[in-house]
């Protein structure tokens, strides 16, 4: 890691480099629920999807009035809240975009992201109060694009995910403006915004929301000659497939907050609050850690099997050193199992019986071995003794979903704190 | 009523001159470092020469810069754009902004088509890319045939719909071949298929197979049927729209041509004998059925199909 002293990154307090710039750690929030545990585990700032305009036409999307009350939870915390609004609209869509934005504003969110200048002109004339950043919808990958966005008033651009270490580097030095980029999370294997396989095959439109993510299926791949179709492919081989690996910038953080990003955004709006919690706390402390002594840092073994645990693919680096191999792309697999189940939230705790309140999120029996974590604790793993419900009785396993039940845990957890099991 | 240009795509400089005989009024051309699937090569001598024989018969060309560039390649649009402004091009095919950024360095005056081909989805966004030096809005392949005349009917640009040829679903820049055949273990393809312009992915829920190629822009996939609109071009003529585009992309020069030719005779009758563009547009479509290569069927794009969301 190069040493160099820039000011307006880092600063030397007493004889050591400390990090005056930390990024905004960004987290996706699909739901009210989500929102909640990303800031409670160390986000600060989330993004959510609004009834329309955004594009996860699946996923949870708030309400205005849950979206007032995300913001208002955010507030407590000092986080803020961005808004999806980055469909590439229709001319239908034109119409309710204002009324829409004005709600935006009166909500409180601190921005929208956006891809379509039809939203951002309108969003700076009936929402001025509001942000505009640029989304990675636009596949923003040069400079001069980025100058041009500058100049156009926007807060801030998200890269495309194509976009090397070396073209951030460039951006910043050239351009004085916000710029966010995906640190880790599923991605498109297109240019975002480049690619319409789903309204051709499914006739729904991807780049508003619709898209159905053909680029993870399988394909035969043949050759035309003279009009003879011959296979590219033998009886056993895999099939033709497009699908990457997810991202994962862990071990890039360092390097990122020395080019001076200013938001690192974790991808995820669909995942669970395992998933989310789990990722947040390890940037969190990967980031935290940097900052506070960079010349003594080094990433931890157990922050990377942390990841591990609730990775549902496995994951590379993908554009960040380079354009990626084929060795970042899945053939023949179409995922793998995170080696860990979510299986409770904590809701209390007892401190004078070492008893917890948990809801349980996945099967678990006595005998089970466990492990807890959480923003207040160290993780820690242990066996499940007996069980009971809340009238008392003791049970032979936790069997239902969103079921209270209540056991002793070996050492004091706190409200939010999760349980997961691991799986053989 | 207003006759639209009919746009083409030639293949090589050779090509130029056969085509306008056969009726095209403006050619998009380029070379694929900074234009995005185009039929043919054109380095910048090729693009002299094409623009020549273009402007000798009172035709335009348009050279695309459409490309999505990183930094390196944006770093040398200045001196393209100062080349193809020198050349005498009628104006420069653009969707990333970094073009409009070189554009208003080194040559303030030349017209600017908006070409991203998937994002051209509303009047408001054109009007907007028009209030910021383009002239022309090339839409989205993706709107219906009354998308397009509403967007035509709020614009203040002129609008360029494609009413024939293969259109793109997908860019990425990963080489997603390459990948494959290395994943394979053919290292012989990997080195040809760079050249490779034949090869198709076969879905088989849908039984449709997709044109798929690796350039210096990555991976391109393209759609399973050709468009053709031959036999439905009135509404928008009608409506004034101000160029209608043939893609010759992955098709012979030889196609390209006769089907040129058919759209000439059908835009002519259609703006000058309507009645008798309504006899003849069933045997204009059957002849071009009739020049389909057996893998590529015809279909009517989403001028009259519905997408949800």
């Amino acid at each position: 890691m190069s040493t160099v002293i820039n000011d307006t990154i880092a600063t030397v307090i007493d004889g050591k480099r400390v990090i005056v710039k930390k990024p905004e750690l960004l987290a996706p929030a699909g739901t009210l629920e989500k929102l909640k545990i990303a800031i409670h585990y160390g986000a600060d700032a989330v993004y959510i999807g609004g009834q329309e305009y955004g594009l996860r036409s699946n996923a949870g999307n708030f309400t205005l009035e849950e979206m007032k009350e995300g913001v208002e939870f955010a507030r407590k915390y000092g986080a803020k809240v961005y808004v999806t609004t980055n469909i590439y609209a229709h001319n239908e869509n034109i119409d309710g975009l204002e009324d829409y934005l004005r709600g935006l504003q009166e909500a409180g969110v601190t921005g929208i992201i956006v891809a379509d200048p039809l939203i951002i002109e309108t969003c700076r004339r009936v929402a001025p109060k509001v942000e505009v950043h640029l989304s990675t919808q636009q596949s923003l990958s040069n400079w001069r694009a980025v100058q041009y966005w500058k100049e156009e008033g926007l807060h801030r651009v998200v890269l495309a995910r194509e976009t090397t270490s070396e073209e951030m580097r460039e951006m910043k030095e050239k351009v004085d403006i916000e710029i966010e980029t995906f640190i880790h999370g599923a991605m498109c294997i297109a240019y975002s915004g480049r690619c319409v396989l789903s309204n051709h095959m499914t006739a729904r439109d991807s780049n508003r929301g619709g898209c159905c993510q053909s680029c993870r299926w399988d394909y035969d791949l043949y050759s035309l000659d003279e009009g003879n179709e011959q296979a590219l492919f033998a009886e056993n081989d895999s099939p033709f497939a497009m699908s990457p690996k997810d991202l994962k910038l862990v071990e890039s953080i360092p390097k990122l907050i020395e080019l001076g990003i200013d938001s690192l955004k974790i991808e995820g709006r669909m995942k669970s609050i395992h998933y989310i919690a789990t990722v947040v706390s390890v940037y969190r402390k990967v980031i935290d850690t940097y900052c506070a002594d960079p010349e003594n840092f080094q990433i931890k073994q157990e922050w990377l099997e942390e990841l591990e645990k609730c990775a549902n693919r496995p994951a590379a680096p993908a554009f960040f050193e380079g354009t990626p191999g084929m060795e970042e792309q899945l053939f023949g697999v179409h995922g793998k199992k995170a080696s860990h189940d979510f299986a409770g939230l904590v809701l209390d705790y007892d401190k004078d019986t070492g008893m917890v309140t948990l809801q349980q999120r996945n099967f678990f029996r006595p005998g089970d071995e466990v492990e807890f974590f959480g923003p207040e604790i160290e993780n820690f793993t242990q066996t499940v003794e007996a069980i009971w419900d809340e009238k008392g009785n003791e049970l032979d396993a936790a069997r239902h979903p969103l079921q209270i039940v209540r056991f002793k845990t070996e050492k004091p957890v706190y409200p939010n704190n999760m349980m997961r099991k691991g799986l053989e | 009523m207003k006759k639209p240009e009919l746009l083409v795509t030639p293949h090589s400089v050779d090509s130029i001159e056969p085509l306008i005989a056969t009726g095209a009024d403006a050619f998009v051309l380029g070379e694929q470092r900074y234009g995005l699937r185009l039929a043919g090569e054109f380095n910048r001598e090729d693009m002299k020469h094409a623009i020549g024989k273009a402007h000798a018969k009172g035709k335009k060309v348009y050279v695309a810069v459409n490309a999505i560039f990183h930094n390196d390649i944006a770093n040398e649009l200045d001196d393209y754009i100062a080349f193809v402004k020198e050349a005498g091009a009628d104006a420069i095919i653009f969707g990333d902004p970094a073009v409009l950024m070189a554009v208003r360095a080194v040559a303030p005056d030349m017209p600017l088509h908006w070409n991203t081909e998937t994002t051209a989805t509303n009047y408001f966004t054109c009007n907007y890319w028009g209030q910021r030096g383009a002239v022309r809005a090339v839409l989205a392949r993706e709107l219906s045939m009354d998308e397009v005349i509403e967007v035509k009917e709020n614009a203040e640009v002129a609008i360029e719909v494609q009413v024939h040829g293969m259109t793109c679903m997908f860019q990425s820049k990963r080489p997603l071949l390459g990948h494959y055949f290395e994943y394979q273990g053919k290292v012989m393809e990997i080195e040809n298929r760079k050249e490779a312009k034949n090869m198709l992915l076969y879905d088989k829920e849908r039984d449709n197979k997709y044109p798929i190629f690796e350039d210096q822009n990555g991976t391109h996939i393209m759609s399973p049927n050709d468009i053709c609109i031959i036999d439905e071009l009135a509404e928008m003529i009608e409506a004034g729209i101000d160029s209608f585009k043939i893609d010759g992309v992955l098709h012979s020069p030889e196609y390209l041509l006769e089907v040129t030719k058919l759209y000439r005779q059908a835009i002519d009758l259609c703006v000058e004998n309507l009645e008798e563009y309504e006899e003849v547009k069933e045997e204009l479509l059957e002849k071009i059925e009739e020049l389909q290569p057996a893998h590529r069927p015809l279909d009517t794009g989403f001028f009259f199909k519905e997408t949800v969301y």
